[in-house]
């Protein structure tokens, strides 16, 4: 699920358009709605949690024609993409764990994911400093 | 006082579209998009979001379109707008330990485990205006990336110094943790640290800025040094009720400073460093820093004792100056409330001062003041 809600809006597009033989029949539980969630920090960063803001958040549930029900909660305010997240959740959790679905489009979801970060981090590491203290001669 | 005046409504949709001409500017220049302001003017959509309480790049980039720039009138716009959604709950804290750090530098430590890291910054740059900016359609030149960096997370410069007590463990977490929310109770006097951190966090940068610099000009005895800021991105995990576990729903930029004091003790307290804290959505690193420094100076009658005798030394140790006084949307509607009529409380005002001048004129002052008599100093 975590891979689903930050994967982008048009990674979902491209991965529904892709199921074969055609997108499944579902209906809706609970419509895609937008609303918002709390965020809280903690004083010093590992103590006591305060309120920081809110995040706009999107959440649906679906169910599948077996019956299969689907969640998500999506930070941000697109209600397709979160309709297609909690579609897929309940996709997975019909073919269960190392299926063709989770093999195929959330195992590249979460590479594309992966490199993101790791490219964010190589070109931080490319401003890592050290400092040198002068010593002032006599 | 203010009266309520019916008309002008022509005159005021006109001056609406008059507004929105203006916001389009010249219809032969490009309109702006609100790709363009999420990706170009970040720092703008940084400060909208912390100050207007929503993480949404995407509204916060609309209301300063819409505000044309103007960042106290969007973070009005998106103030107003949250009030229209639901809350679905409270994400679990923020684990800014496990913090994606884009940059991470300490004023204290020279060398740290973890390094320091400039990432992204204008510090030690000469502050010329660049004129290659000017023209457009130049790509920056790439940045090389450093080949084989684990993203192993940095350790917490107070943590190294926790580790022997010199510097004070951040108050406790737990799940029956003091949450009371400022937007949904109203502020109440004195407040917690946990509830002082939530109005700082929504607090005007300029205002928290000078109030800070204050601390340091001696408003205030505090001598802070920066342990560390930090910047990233963490994931946001939320527990939804139907489902039973934490899910990821995304993740968030923000910026996180630690400012260390030396600090003297009292009896119940060895003498050690003692904490401020900032934390904003984004980079924002001048509002954390000033929000460290006004969270420590706050903590002044917590750090002296708990001596309720004593009285703030200065304007960023007084809570209720501090917190009533932080609020640009608060600040921005009364100051801008004297455009409303007050033609009544005007009228009434003058009428007295007509009075006490005739009365003056009566005893036979030659320029209509009476000696001695002096203004009321308000008109109820």
């Amino acid at each position: 699920m975590g891979v689903l809600a930050r994967a982008s809006a048009d990674e979902l597009e491209a991965a529904w358009a892709a199921l074969t033989p055609t997108p499944p029949v579902f209906r809706y539980l609970r419509r895609p709605e937008t609303g918002m969630v709390m965020v809280r920090g903690r004083i010093g960063g590992t103590g006591q949690r305060f309120n920081l803001g809110e995040i706009t958040v999107t959440r649906c549930t679906i169910a599948l024609a077996n019956g299969t029900v689907g969640t998500a909660y999506v930070a941000g305010g697109l209600p397709r993409a979160t309709a297609l997240a909690a579609v897929f959740d309940a996709l997975l959790q019909t073919e269960g764990p190392g299926g063709p679905l989770a093999t195929h489009i959330v195992a590249p979801m979460a590479q594309t994911q992966a490199d993101r970060r790791h490219a964010a981090a190589a070109k931080a590491a490319a401003t890592k400093v050290d400092f040198f203290t002068l010593v002032r001669g006599s | 006082m203010y009266v309520a005046v019916k008309g002008g409504e022509r005159a005021i949709g006109n001056a609406h579209r008059l507004y929105a001409e203006a916001r389009r500017g010249d219809p032969a220049v490009p309109e702006l998009t609100l790709e363009q302001i999420g990706q170009q003017l970040s720092h703008a959509v940084d400060r909208v979001m912390t100050e207007g309480g929503l993480y949404d790049p995407f509204l916060a980039a609309l209301a300063i379109k819409q505000a044309r720039g103007d960042l106290v009138e969007a973070i009005f716009l998106l103030r107003a707008y949250r009030t229209t959604l639901p809350r679905f709950g409270a994400a679990r804290p923020l684990e800014t330990d496990a913090m994606a750090v884009s940059r991470r530098i300490s004023a204290t430590f020279k060398d740290l485990p973890g390094g320091q890291m400039l990432g992204p910054t204008a510090d030690y740059s000469h502050r010329l205006l660049d004129f290659a900016l000017a023209e457009t359609g130049l790509p920056p030149e790439p940045v090389p990336p450093v080949a084989g960096v684990s993203e192993s997370s940095c350790p917490r410069v107070t943590g190294l110094l926790a580790a022997t007590g010199l510097v004070e463990a951040p108050p406790p977490d737990s799940d029956e943790a003091d949450t009371t929310d400022l937007t949904r109770t109203p502020l109440a006097l004195p407040a917690g640290r946990a509830l002082r951190l939530q109005a700082l966090a929504r607090g005007d940068e300029g205002f928290l800025l000078a109030l800070g610099y204050s601390t340091q000009r001696g408003f205030g005895t505090t001598h802070p040094f920066a342990a560390e800021i930090r910047m990233g991105s963490v994931e946001i995990e939320l527990e939804a009720e139907e489902l039973g576990f934490p899910v990821v729903i995304g993740e968030i930029a923000v910026t996180e400073c630690q400012m260390i004091n030396q600090f003297q003790g009292t009896a119940d307290q060895p003498p050690q460093f003692t904490s401020g804290y900032g934390l904003a959505f984004g980079e924002a690193e001048r509002k954390a820093m000033a929000m460290a420094l006004v969270d420590r100076a706050l903590r002044w009658r917590e750090l002296s004792g708990g001596d309720d005798a004593r009285t703030p030394a200065a304007p960023a140790e007084d809570e209720e100056f501090v917190l009533a006084h932080a609020d640009a949307v608060e600040a921005s509607g009364f100051v801008q409330h004297l455009k409303l009529p007050h033609y009544v409380d005007f009228q009434a005002e003058l009428e007295l001062l007509r009075r006490l001048r005739a009365d003056a004129g009566a005893v036979g002052c030659a320029d209509g003041r009476a000696a001695g008599a002096e203004a009321p100093e308000s008109v109820p």
